[in-house]
């Protein structure tokens, strides 16, 4: 199979044909009567010291994805391995360690900070559970963290309804940190919170990464604050990668016609750049009973779009160097145009890329 | 010259909390003129939802508007109309999309009859006629399949089409003005933009004045001809969109347009404005930014700035206007570190 790979020696983590299934129950029997398909064969590598940005809307199992990895989700189906090591075959006491190495942010710094316990205490928990330090040691350790992520040391007293959501954003890092991991899953982090306190934590987990030879898997929907932080990055649809490069050929040369339409979405910041748009018809098809084919055909403005598309699932191909896209209208396709002729197809591929996808 | 449809002239709205006065809004002032889209911009806790509250008289105690705050509207005054007047004038003169679809709509009632309702209090029309209109309205909002979608209720809907029933709940009486407040902020990207070309659409077309509330600079670049930039509950600039984005004046206009990434201008580092905004029960002496400004000097701490002016119809409230060579040296800002207790 033909799956992006970054540079084979340098992979942290590589994830393949990764599935989440939610079963759908009905009746007193709670009989099984479908599946919400979140994470629908989704393969990936991240490389050690880069960010893997992640952008979708709601819905498309960007969330799911990272959670899998990290089996705080159980997959359904695919392979994780992080530096080789199975993570789907571990047992608990072997995936208690692993989460030494893995760590994750969460979106909400409200709700995952427990509200009963001082921040000390909160980031003192990883310390003690992975058996690292202990007294004065961990103290010391915990002033450490919480200088290192801009917050003063007499915090560690202190409970989370005193800070703010941008502090808080600090506080979840900080115990992330704790364990010295390498691997960070960052969901959302900095959605929750205003322009301005979101730039300083997005410098912070750039300074950090640096500092700390860090790995992210960096999950957002905004588009600019993802072009911003990760070298590659994922476009998710309805449970599937849908496109793949680096940030730079993404947001230049945007192949997917959803990833086109999702960055000539994206209001910009200047009046007087006033464009053209692509508005996408409708809204995203439920997982439940997703569109046969493309997942994206019903809403596609490909020219060349036609019957192929609701025929043949697009395999994540390789368009240019290191550039991937699931899409067989858009050249060059491994899937011949014989094929998608004997699939009803009218429209050979061709190469598209509307001026409205591109930001200048 | 006629007189602005909306004119607000030293706005207070206070809350008497138990941790002191919060002078959430605190002496705001501006117009909207007929057929104008203005959008207001800032950060949580600037006060720019409590101002669109308080042109609705939506404030409920602990909170009250303050004596001698004005808010005309069509040559009356809304801060002493009587409740009977007000009720008149909210959903049929001046309307309101909120930003949250779900909260906003009553689950237990088809959307049609929700979308009805708003024109059998406010035109008195039959129950059949207030149904033939609401569907009409939502038909007007782009909603596919308009009469079946009327029988629906509010969780068979996604997030945009539930926005496109409160759109049409606010259109339904053809007010003079409609107040947005984050309209698309709970959407996700593509559906925000169907959302925002629909409310410039059916602006063009019904000559609406809308107020744009909201924290994306992108959303007031692309929607609105003329911005008012809100901090610590006032009016730090107000400037048309081209001029405010060409030459930002106010030191905390700059810094919020600097910390945004742009797509396609990709810098190796985010400026960022450091700490936090002051609580409402405190706000600095002074200038109300000082403590976050790269400029700062003595005059700012002595001296609440006036609204200066600036340039064509560009008004700032910072000394630099009158200082403008303290611009050439900022200081790096001292305070990385953020206080605590801050909103």
């Amino acid at each position: 199979m033909n799956v992006p790979v970054a540079n084979e020696s340098a992979q942290l983590l590589s994830v393949r044909n990764l599935r989440k299934e939610f079963p759908i129950r009905k009746g007193v029997l709670s009989r099984q009567v479908g599946a919400v398909k979140a994470v629908n064969d989704v393969s990936f590598d991240v490389a050690r010291g880069e960010t893997l940005g992640v952008v979708g809307e709601s819905g498309c199992g960007k969330t799911t994805t990272g959670r899998t990895i990290l089996r705080l989700i159980e997959p359904t189906s695919g392979e994780i391995r992080f530096e080789g090591r199975d993570v789907r075959s571990m047992s608990t006491s072997q995936l208690r360690k692993l989460r030494r190495d893995m760590q994750i942010i969460f979106q909400d710094p409200v709700s995952s900070l427990n509200p009963r316990m001082t921040i000390g205490a909160i980031i003192r928990e990883g310390l003690t559970i992975h058996k690292l330090a202990e007294g004065a040691a961990a103290d010391a350790r915990v002033s450490r963290l919480l200088q290192e992520v801009g917050l003063r040391p007499e915090y560690a007293n202190r409970y989370p309804h005193e800070f703010s959501g941008g502090q808080r954003q600090r506080i979840g890092i900080a115990r992330a940190l704790s364990v010295d991991p390498k691997f960070i899953v960052c969901d959302e982090p900095v959605s929750a919170l205003d322009v301005s306190v979101q730039a300083q934590v997005i410098n912070l987990l750039e300074d950090l990464q640096r500092e700390h030879n860090l790995t992210y898997m960096f999950i957002a929907h905004d588009l600019s604050v993802v072009e911003h932080i990760a070298d590659r990055v994922a476009v998710m649809y309805l449970g599937k990668v849908v496109e793949l490069a680096t940030a730079e050929d993404l947001y230049r040369e945007p192949l997917m016609p959803y990833t086109q339409a999702l960055l000539s979405a994206v209001p910009v910041a200047d009046p007087k750049a006033r464009k053209e748009r692509i508005i996408l018809q409708g809204d995203v098809p439920s997982p439940a009973n997703p569109p046969s084919g493309c997942v994206f055909h019903p809403r596609c403005h490909h020219p060349s779009k036609d019957a192929a598309c609701t025929a043949i699932v697009p395999p994540l191909e390789e368009k240019t160097p290191g550039h991937f896209a699931a899409c067989i209208k858009q050249s060059p396709t491994t899937v011949s145009w014989e094929q998608q002729k004997n699939a009803g197809g009218v429209n050979p591929p061709e190469r598209y890329l509307p001026l409205a996808a591109v930001h200048a | 010259m006629t007189p602005p449809l909306l004119s607000i002239r030293d706005l207070r709205t206070y809350f008497y909390t138990e941790a002191g006065v919060a002078r959430a809004v605190d002496g705001v002032s501006f117009d909207v003129g007929a057929g104008e889209t203005v959008g207001i911009v800032g950060e949580s806790g600037c006060g720019k939802s409590v101002t669109a509250l308080s042109i609705l008289r939506l404030i409920q105690p602990p909170g009250r508007i303050e004596p001698g705050s004005r808010i005309e509207f069509e040559g009356k005054d809304l801060v002493t109309l009587g409740d009977e007047e007000i009720r008149h004038i909210r959903g049929n003169r001046i309307s309101m999309i909120f930003q949250e679809p779900m909260s906003a709509l009553n689950p237990v009632f088809t959307i049609g009859d929700q979308v009805a309702e708003v024109a059998r209090i406010h035109a008195g029309l039959s129950r059949r006629q207030a149904w033939d209109r609401a569907v009409e309205t939502l038909a007007l909002t782009g909603m596919p399949a308009p009469e079946d979608r009327a029988k629906q209720y509010p969780h068979q809907l996604s997030g945009g089409m539930r926005q496109r029933v409160l759109i049409a709940m606010a259109l339904i009486m053809k007010p003079a003005l409609v107040i947005a407040d984050e309209p698309t902020t709970a959407l996700d990207v593509t559906i925000q933009a169907q959302i925002l070309d629909l409310l410039v659409h059916l602006q063009k077309e019904f000559g609406t004045s809308i107020l744009m509330i909201t924290h994306d600079l992108g959303v007031i670049a692309e929607t609105t001809s003329r911005v008012i930039v809100m901090y610590a509950g006032e009016v730090v600039e107000q400037a048309p969109v081209d001029e405010l984005f060409a030459r930002p004046h106010h030191p905390y206009t700059e810094g919020l347009m600097h910390s945004m990434p742009h797509i396609g201008h990709d810098q190796d580092r985010l400026n960022v404005i450091p700490g936090t905004v002051p609580a409402p029960t405190n706000w600095p002496h002074g200038c109300r930014f000082r403590e976050r400004c790269p400029y700062s000097w003595e005059r700012p701490e002595r001296e609440h700035p006036p609204l200066y002016d600036v340039g064509a119809a560009h008004v700032s409230r910072c000394h630099l206007a009158v200082e403008p060579e303290r611009r050439n040296n900022p200081h790096a800002p001292l305070v990385v570190v953020e206080g605590v207790g801050a909103a």
